[in-house]
């Protein structure tokens, strides 16, 4: 089992440009459905084993898609995930890194309502290890198994992924919720997907400075989850006021810096691994695999 | 990025947004004649830096003839400030800001933001102008209003009436809110800020509503649809360090410790920093190459990192996804070679094309201590840096 995607999730690609096309054929590689893709203008022909459609809408009718995943350059981006929505696709991935935060603000209010679920901008990706990858991550570190990771950082998913795999423990699903300040997807959102799926036995939540999501996910995990969670957050060393690469990774006013979360994680339960060298070894002290 | 006062208050000012009448200036006799040009006094001179508390420091002074002003400019040009925010190095005044002054009856305060929470943009508050606002929340918190902005519909009047009755503001001083707050949002939105901060804004004796003074952030991600903002950009007020890795789209942030540090991701980058410190060492940057870095970026990352005159030794950690190993570490041999490494070196890669790059780094010839993990990375480094 797993959360969000599986063997029979059909993904499309919009904006098959150098880079979405390289990662349609690492995620095809890697036995994802891949059906196809969407590049205006394009509609009826093939790019590299891809049929092309002219917008989501004739990509999803044709296809049977319910996933699409982003690759559309920052300033028409939100416009792409918008399409996505009005063409009625369950799950939006976007990859895109430096869309405006005014435009992730009109695309938040414009999806009210509707049943898209967006995880991104600005993330890896979702991957349920041995059967879909949907992003950029390395498939390799991965390895099917019971351990669910959601995290706001690309590179540092890798890092607890393949510290686990090392451990011999594999994952249920791994989810990159991304960097930005305005997102579809938050901690919480993909914690209670978590505890609801039988297939996840426990969870590594992966954070850094700034904003709340992180607190909140750890309320939820005190307050309804029955599943050991272990976290780690990065910028204990960030100086305040210096946007640490990532539009969201900011301490701000005071507010949203490591020790601050870290204290509430803990609070909630939950094992903060003090290094991120540690991060399998936190969820084993509260973990037992069976 | 950040801009100067006097180049908020224009924006305002084409905005429609109520701000004093004034001019920057460069040197004291042009400070003189702009005194003169703008009214009958008194006047304020301002110093124009990207730092708040400038008038703890002797930044903004009154004057009260138009003789004072060139003197109080002439004083001020050229002068070190230094404010809570510049650190001890202080910075050097190049510009200031001529002003009109004006009768204070009241000070408030009012920003705009995007507010993470509710994913909106949102108008706060305040009858403490003049005051640091995180203190005013941290202390007296109902003494902040807010209004979230629902983006498709705008920042309504009677949102703006809730404002200025909280603020206690009454009669015309209501409708004069109104427009300047509407004028605020329209700002917001087509300059694309991040915050837009009007501390204080004040209530005249005569019964008008000025922004005294006017602070901007901007959505870096959308600079590129406003080229004139971009232009405002002063590079003399950022860290060089900083600006130069931004022309070769690194993420760089320079600290106070002495282990240089090259990393791919944002989240990557910072836990590489803690885990310095976590070892006992400090690190000197925060360098994120980022996804497509090429062999040119990752020598340039080095040069940057290596102009850094406290670094005693380098740390690149690499976990690759897009960023191939192979690539990495060609990129590392040929700065080595650039800037004829004389620090210590230790290198950790992990991910796509690892044994590659392993290859390429063993093949080299070159004085690199190779780490397996973070762990050991962090711990090597500091050693070798502290022998």
């Amino acid at each position: 089992m797993s959360i969000l995607i599986d063997k029979n999730t059909k993904v499309i690609t919009q904006g098959l440009g150098a880079t979405g096309l390289f990662h349609a054929h690492g995620a095809r590689e890697y036995g994802t459905q891949m059906v196809g893709g969407v590049t205006p203008g394009k509609g009826g022909t093939t790019i590299e084993g891809f049929p092309i459609y002219d917008t989501v809408k004739e990509a999803v009718h044709k296809t049977g898609a319910t996933a699409s995943v982003i690759y559309v350059p920052p300033p028409f981006a939100a416009d792409a995930i918008m399409e996505a929505v009005d063409a009625g696709i369950e799950l939006a991935i976007c990859i895109t890194e430096g869309i405006p935060v005014l435009d992730m603000v009109k695309v938040k209010e414009y999806m009210k309502g509707k049943g898209t679920r967006l995880v991104g901008p600005n993330c890896p990706g979702v991957i349920t290890p041995g059967q879909c990858k949907i992003g950029i991550m390395p498939g390799y570190i991965h390895k099917p198994g019971k351990i669910g990771v959601v995290s706001r950082s690309g590179t540092l998913t890798y890092e607890a992924v393949w510290q686990l795999t090392n451990v011999g423990l594999g994952q249920s699903t791994c989810v990159g919720i991304g960097g930005d300040p305005v997102n579809g997807t938050n901690h919480l959102d993909v914690l209670r997907m978590f505890e609801e799926d039988p297939g996840t036995e426990a969870v590594i939540m992966i954070g850094e400075i700034g904003g709340t999501s992180e607190e909140e996910g750890a309320r939820f995990v005190k307050e309804h989850m029955t599943k050991p969670v272990a976290a780690y957050i990065a910028g204990v060393t960030a100086p305040p006021g210096k946007r640490m690469g990532h539009a969201g990774a900011i301490i701000s006013g005071g507010k949203g810096t490591a020790a601050e979360k870290v204290a509430v994680l803990e609070d909630c339960g939950i094992s903060v691994a003090a290094s991120p060298a540690d991060m399998a070894q936190a969820l084993l002290k509260v973990y037992k695999p069976k | 990025m950040n801009i100067h006062e006097y180049q908020a208050k224009a924006i305002l000012r084409e905005f429609g947004v109520p701000v004093p009448d004034g001019h920057v200036c460069y040197n004291g006799a042009s400070a003189r004649e702009w005194a003169k040009r703008l009214g009958e006094g008194p006047w304020v001179v301002k110093a124009q830096i990207h730092a708040g508390g400038r008038g703890k420091g002797g930044g903004v002074k009154l004057a009260r003839t138009a003789d004072e002003v060139r003197n109080t400019a002439r004083d001020m040009l050229g002068m070190i400030l230094r404010t809570h925010q510049t650190g001890p190095e202080g910075k050097v005044v190049t510009r200031v800001l001529v002003e009109n002054g004006c009768n204070i009856g009241k000070e408030l305060y009012v920003s705009l933001l995007v507010d993470r929470a509710t994913s909106k943009v949102t108008v706060m508050a305040s009858t403490e102008g003049g005051m640091d606002i995180e203190e005013v929340a941290a202390k007296t918190p109902e003494k902040i209003f807010r209004e979230a902005i629902d983006p498709l519909v705008g920042l309504t009047p009677f949102q703006c009436r809730n404002l200025a009755f909280s603020l206690g503001l009454t009669g015309k001083l209501t409708n004069k809110a109104v427009s300047l707050l509407q004028g605020l949002y329209a700002t917001f939105l087509g300059c694309d800020c991040s915050l837009l901060e009007i501390n204080p804004l004040v209530v005249t004796k005569e019964g008008d509503l000025l922004c005294l003074d006017a602070k901007f952030g901007f959505d870096d991600n959308a600079v590129f649809r406003h080229p004139k903002i971009g232009d405002m950009r002063d590079y003399d007020e950022e860290d060089p360090n900083e600006v130069e890795a931004s022309q070769h789209d690194l993420s760089y942030v320079s600290l106070t410790g002495n282990i240089g540090c090259l990393v791919n991701g944002a989240g990557l980058a910072m836990a590489t920093m803690d885990i310095i410190k976590h070892s006992g060492g400090n690190p000197a940057n925060f360098l994120d190459v980022g996804g497509g870095a090429t062999i040119e970026r990752v020598t340039e990352a080095f040069k940057i990192i290596l102009s850094d005159k406290n670094v005693k030794g380098i740390l690149v950690n690499i976990f690759g996804g897009i960023m191939k190993c192979d690539v990495i570490a060609t990129g590392v041999i040929e700065a080595a070679k650039q800037v004829s490494l004389k620090v210590p070196l230790v290198v950790r890669l992990e991910g796509t094309n690892v044994a590659k790059g392993k290859e390429i780094l063993g093949a080299s010839g070159l004085n690199i201590i190779a780490a397996d993990g973070m762990a050991d990375a962090a711990k090597k480094i500091v050693a070798a840096v502290a022998a």
